[in-house]
């Protein structure tokens, strides 16, 4: 097991324990790193990409981003394979040990999967640690045959002498790569030479989806193990007050009942015992000063913020003297709610604390902060805490929260041996960290033309960032809540965006599915269209009017159109609604819903056409599926996807009260690709952000009625 | 003590007679392709078939289950409609989290079992009770309609 290092600024090669290879990666350290990526948290390595190469010539990918569905297992291995000069066919993935060091992802300096980031800003470094690779692996070979290096090439996992026809494979160069200099610079290939990015290559992470054979968190299965599930208090601040477990622990199975301060555990043979138990716990709950909490009061409070002006996140002209200047004045309150994740994976976690260390086995979006808070909850030195990641039954944000793993350790504390900690669908809907209910108040001003000449937008809402990364909240502003709203792409000239930063204590809020986004998005397109009837003009002429200088989202918007044949008549009673989204993801997306309205307020939602430009594309067909997924979640979300509290408790509890999207409901869904050479966008969560506006505005011309509060069906129940 | 045939084999297992055949497997005989999303038969992702029969193994006490066969997803594959189900999913790559794809291949390949050439309505009639929280539906009943091509004769 010998270990060298090549001590250059950028890099450091390993020999790995098994098999001798060539093991790459970015550092930072100065450190060993010694066995393989996963058996031990690689110290010293760097920050992005890793390559192990093996003598045997098989090439393994260790992605530090998680895979949940989104397509990072194949995204990932096609930019390292591109560059590498082998199939994807013979690469195997890992998933990454947790390391900020290593696997940050540049967005946040840590380790995190999320915010549509990952290709955005690790594809060039992906690629980057591959043509690294591959030039000392050809480095090696001229070296062994004595001759130029520019005389070799690699195709598929073997270097070639051209003049002479000798060839090497990979594995047999492994051993002499890993003695070489690292080179401090790296050619990367022309695109137009690209043979696997671009291309719609098969998903690496399929094959054991379709067989059972795929391991998700909850199915991890260890000697010894037990299984628990828990019931936290109903009201966010509560704490357990009595309990009694007589009849618990008389059920069969019912090993143990772990108290915690705030939550119950029952710990058991398996699942249906545990969940037995836990219904015949007797629990009296202190309820805290949440306890008498309502939506009502939430929004109350939203509203009464909402009356003070915010803190300017955007600024162009005078915004307040062209509004009170206008032909025409046009002011707007927009809402939306809570909304929960509902990952069809539930919250779980399996963990063994032993007096000298702790292992954990979870889904996770920031592995590290799994690590960190093991580590924080057993007493225990960061490395001796194991961390092993999984495949995610859905993220959406959920997985970039730790509750579940820290509640896990805490009554794993009280466990002999190890426990799998997973909670009821009941216990995610009612304590999940809920997409906070956002409070919008929008005015334009217009001229006698009908064109705006002011635009001002005051939201509302929690930081989650000063939560979640402090560092990034910065003078009183949240850029994730701000996202989109300050990239408002029309062309007015009078702008003024502000936030109201203002928290719900009452329940835990957090990232759902392009959250900020998500949010503005219905808000600025919903009001545009707004703008574009008090105007009486076509939704789509008012747009492009204004986008004379976004020729990118010209683009989109004039090709989703004519995809969705715009302007073609439709029957009464349906409409369609054309959204478009641009952020900080830099992707633009427009989408042109169609639906119909029913007499009782039912939407059905029979078409939705998108036009995507997201800059270079590492694999088309997974940009269509998060498309096609994104717009599902936000059909969903936008209808029915609502949150309410009654006496500081979540009122919902399971599918038949959450309603989400099916089957039968799901519309024909079109993407059209705009393919270019621009810097890549993200593209996880635009299809759900573009959503809700869009059926927004294709409710209103259907049937006239403009639905400034989300879900869009209550509302039209109601009106 | 119960004996319960799944996947063509017997296996004996010591559990209430109530216990769901969700947990058996999963928790008891070690069989995690079966997932557990709601515990009350409102999302699927527990679907496995009884002599051929979707069912929800969430809801499906053991003392149910009789002397029928259990099949689930680990064994879907042996059987014509279930091998063509698969390969459909991956040619149209159907998925992307994958947590509820064994019960949308399991309730996919009880309704190709039955009807050779589905219907939208039937598509419909025999998948709405599976939920994927990614979205994957367009793909989902675009590889029925291609399993089912590929099983004409």
């Amino acid at each position: 097991m010998t270990a060298h290092t090549v001590s250059r600024r950028d890099f450091v090669v390993v020999l790995t324990a098994t098999g001798g290879g060539l093991m790459l990666g970015w550092r930072v350290g100065d450190r060993l790193g010694v066995e393989t990526a996963v058996a031990a948290t690689p110290p010293g390595f760097a920050p992005n990409a890793f390559i192990r190469i093996g003598r045997d010539g098989r090439v393994t990918v260790i992605v530090g981003q998680a895979e949940m569905g989104q397509g990072t297992y194949t995204a990932f291995p096609m930019l390292v394979a591109e560059e590498l000069e082998v199939g994807l066919d013979q690469v195997q993935i890992e998933h990454a040990p947790p390391d900020d060091k290593l696997y940050a992802n540049p967005l946040v300096g840590f380790q995190m999967t999320g915010a549509s980031s990952s290709v955005k800003f690790l594809y060039e470094p992906m690629r980057r640690a591959g043509a690294a690779a591959r030039s000392m692996l050809v480095a090696a070979a001229a070296q062994r045959w004595n001759v130029d290096a520019a005389s070799c090439r690699a195709h598929r996992g073997v270097v070639t002498h051209t003049p002479t026809g000798r060839r090497l494979g990979y594995g047999a160069l492994a051993h002499r790569a890993a003695t070489l200099p690292v080179p401090t610079q790296v050619t990367l290939k022309d695109p137009k030479d690209f043979t696997l990015i671009g291309t719609p290559a098969k998903r690496l992470d399929t094959p054991a989806k379709v067989n059972g054979t795929a391991q998700f968190s909850i199915d991890v299965r260890l000697p010894g193990m037990r299984i628990a599930t828990v019931a936290a208090s109903p009201v966010l601040g509560g704490k357990l007050g009595e309990l009694d477990d007589t009849k618990a622990k008389a059920i069969a199975g019912v090993r143990q009942i772990v108290r915690l301060d705030d939550a119950v555990a029952v710990v058991a043979d398996h699942m249906w015992a545990a969940k037995q138990g836990l219904a015949a716990l007797v629990i009296r709950w202190d309820d805290g000063p949440n306890g008498t909490v309502s939506t009502a009061d939430v929004v109350r409070e939203l509203d009464t913020a909402s009356q003070q002006p915010g803190v300017v996140a955007r600024k162009q002209g005078d915004a307040a003297a062209a509004l009170a200047g206008a032909a025409n004045r046009i002011e707007a309150v927009y809402q939306v709610p809570f909304l929960a994740h509902t990952t069809l994976e539930p919250p779980n976690c399996t963990v063994y604390v032993r007096p000298d260390g702790c292992e954990v086995w979870t889904g996770s979006q920031v592995l590290s902060r799994a690590q960190a808070t093991a580590a924080k909850v057993t007493g225990l030195p960061l490395e001796k805490v194991v961390v092993h990641n999984h495949l995610l039954g859905g993220g959406f944000g959920r997985r970039l929260e730790h509750d579940y793993v820290t509640q896990a350790v805490r009554i794993a504390k009280q466990v002999e041996g190890p426990v799998k900690v997973v909670w009821t669908r009941e216990e995610e809907v009612q304590h999940d960290v809920y997409r906070p209910y956002y409070y919008d108040r929008v005015a334009a001003g217009l001229d006698a033309r009908g064109q705006p000449i002011a635009w001002t937008h005051r939201l509302v809402g929690p930081s989650i960032l000063a939560r979640w990364a402090p560092p990034a909240f910065q003078n009183g502003l949240d850029g994730d809540a701000l996202d989109g709203a300050v990239h408002l792409l029309y062309d007015i000239p009078a702008i003024q965006v502000e936030y109201v930063r203002h928290e719900e204590p009452v329940v835990n809020t957090g990232f759902w599915r392009g959250v900020g986004v998500t949010h503005n998005t219905f808000v600025i397109e919903s009001f545009i269209d707004e703008l574009a009837a008090a105007a009486q003009q076509d939704p789509l002429e008012y747009r492009l009017a204004l986008l004379g200088k976004s020729p990118r989202a010209r683009a989109v918007l004039e090709l989703a159109a004519k995809q969705a044949g715009w302007g073609t008549k439709l029957p009464p009673g349906r409409g369609r609604g054309i959204a478009l989204m641009y952020s900080g993801w830099d992707t633009y997306l427009v989408a042109v819903a169609e639906v119909a309205v029913s007499p009782s307020g039912e939407v059905r939602v029979n078409r939705v056409v998108c036009a995507v430009d997201c800059g270079s594309i590492v694999n088309p067909d997974t940009v269509k599926a998060q498309i096609e997924g994104g717009v599902n979640f936000g059909i969903g979300g936008a209808l029915w996807g609502e949150i309410t509290l009654k006496n500081g408790r979540v009122e919902q509890s399971n599918f038949h009260n959450v309603r989400v999207l099916r089957i039968n409901e799901t519309p024909a869904i079109e993407v059209h690709l705009v393919r270019n050479s621009e810097a890549p966008g993200g593209i996880g969560e635009p299809g759900t952000a573009v959503t809700a506006p869009a059926l927004a505005n294709a409710v209103f011309a259907a049937i006239g009625k403009r639905i400034r509060k989300l879900p869009l069906e209550p509302q039209l129940r109601s009106a | 003590m119960t004996t319960l045939n799944i996947n063509g084999r017997d296996v004996t297992v010591d559990v209430p007679a109530d216990m769901p055949v969700l947990w058996v497997l999963r928790d008891v005989v070690g069989l995690t392709g079966t997932k557990f999303g709601c515990g009350m038969a409102l999302c699927g992702a527990c679907t496995v078939h009884l002599d051929g029969q979707p069912i929800r193994s969430c809801v499906t006490p053991v003392a149910a289950v009789g002397g029928k066969k259990i099949t689930t997803i680990e064994a879907i594959g042996e059987t014509a409609a279930g091998k063509k189900v698969q390969r459909a999913w991956l040619d149209l790559e159907v998925v992307q989290c994958g947590y509820c794809q064994s019960g949308q291949i399991m309730s996919a390949t009880a309704l190709l079992a039955k009807n050779a050439h589905p219907s939208d309505a039937d598509i419909d009639g025999a998948m709405s009770g599976n939920i994927c929280r990614c979205g994957t539906y367009s793909r989902i009943r675009a590889a029925i309609k291609q399993a089912a091509k590929g099983a004409r004769p």
